[in-house]
């Protein structure tokens, strides 16, 4: 063990910003080297990207076609008053 | 509201007349400034009172704006009501939108005002007005892990390692789905908008910081809260059943 390492336990709550790209540079080179020879982390890493995918590709649900409609109509009718008169 | 004011270009006139009204994708990077051509252009169509520009942003938006306005009331008839509100807002304060955010910061920020005091009037609890009761400093079970004095402490244990999900999780099933709704749904109200705002809507962190107030810290720390969470009861879902 080196100075640099870091344990899983610390890893596993780097994994977030590391995604981000919101760690310091030094430590994201940690996280990288400790991943690079740790297949448990690694393998927690590509659940947590699989779990963000799969966030992203929940079903969602939007505005009735109606709702839009009536929003457009609002949009269209609007007009801005000239604020030269 | 004080997002990234610091990057803001100087203002510049725009001038929609010479714009026309070109069809285009709605393609707006996210940032939280102003500065990007799709966002000055999609602006300019918008002040030109483009319709098809209109259309555009409310089907690409209205999702996650009514995921995120789910959060602050009682009913999906009340989100519903406070997405198509702030698309009204929106409209009538196109033309005073000064640029200090970036457009989608601004949509998202008035749909969360409206939608927050929709839930004051229907007496339910406001999600960011609620202290983060979920102290615990680690997100995955310290059992987990050896011991400290143990020679490899903070490493995972034998056996209680994360075990690879297999090639059929990538694309999650009809079931596990349903698993990730659920625990979705259980989050404390702040986990569940950030990871609503980034991971469906999105939304960049610093943006969600703009419209939720949180400092990037704070914005950080409760997606990985949040996400630590979803991944924890999918990990349960797929270890479940492959005992069976």
């Amino acid at each position: 063990m080196t100075a640099e390492h870091i344990p899983c336990n610390v890893v596993v709550e780097l994994l977030t910003d590391y995604l981000d790209g919101g760690l310091d540079a030094a430590t994201a080179v940690r996280v990288e080297n400790h991943l690079a020879l740790c297949p448990p982390c690694l393998t927690y890493l590509d659940q947590l990207r699989t779990t963000i995918r799969g966030v992203a590709a929940l079903p969602v649900e939007t505005l009735s076609d109606g709702a839009i409609a009536e929003l457009e109509a609002a949009f269209r009718g609007f007009h801005t008053p000239d604020p030269l008169q | 509201m004080t997002v990234a004011i610091l990057r803001r270009p100087a203002p510049r006139a725009v001038t929609g007349a010479d714009r026309g009204s070109r069809q285009r994708e709605v393609t707006v990077r996210p940032s939280p400034g102003p500065t990007t051509p799709a966002e000055n252009d999609l602006l300019a169509r918008l002040r030109t009172r483009d319709s098809a520009a209109f259309t555009e942003i409310v089907r690409a938006w209205s999702p996650a704006m009514l995921h995120v306005a789910r959060s602050f009331v009682a009913s999906h008839a009340s989100a519903e009501e406070a997405v198509q509100e702030s698309w009204l807002a929106v409209i009538q304060g196109i033309d005073r939108f000064q640029g200090r955010s970036s457009l989608r910061t601004w949509v998202f920020h008035i749909l969360i005002n409206l939608a927050r005091r929709q839930g004051v009037r229907e007496s339910r609890t406001v999600a960011s007005d609620l202290i983060d009761r979920d102290e615990a400093a680690s997100t995955v079970d310290p059992r987990r892990f050896r011991p400290v004095g143990d020679r490899w402490a903070g490493g995972w244990r034998a056996g209680a390692a994360p075990q690879p999900w297999g090639p059929e999780a990538v694309a999650l099933n009809t079931e596990a789905r349903a698993v990730l709704t659920a625990a979705l749904a259980r989050l404390p109200d702040r986990q569940r908008v950030v990871i609503e705002l980034r991971d469906i809507g999105g939304l960049a962190a610093d943006e969600v910081c703009g419209i939720l107030n949180l400092s990037p810290a704070n914005q950080r720390v409760l997606l990985h809260r949040g996400r630590s969470k979803l991944r924890e009861q999918l990990e349960t879902y797929h270890n479940h059943g492959e005992q069976r």
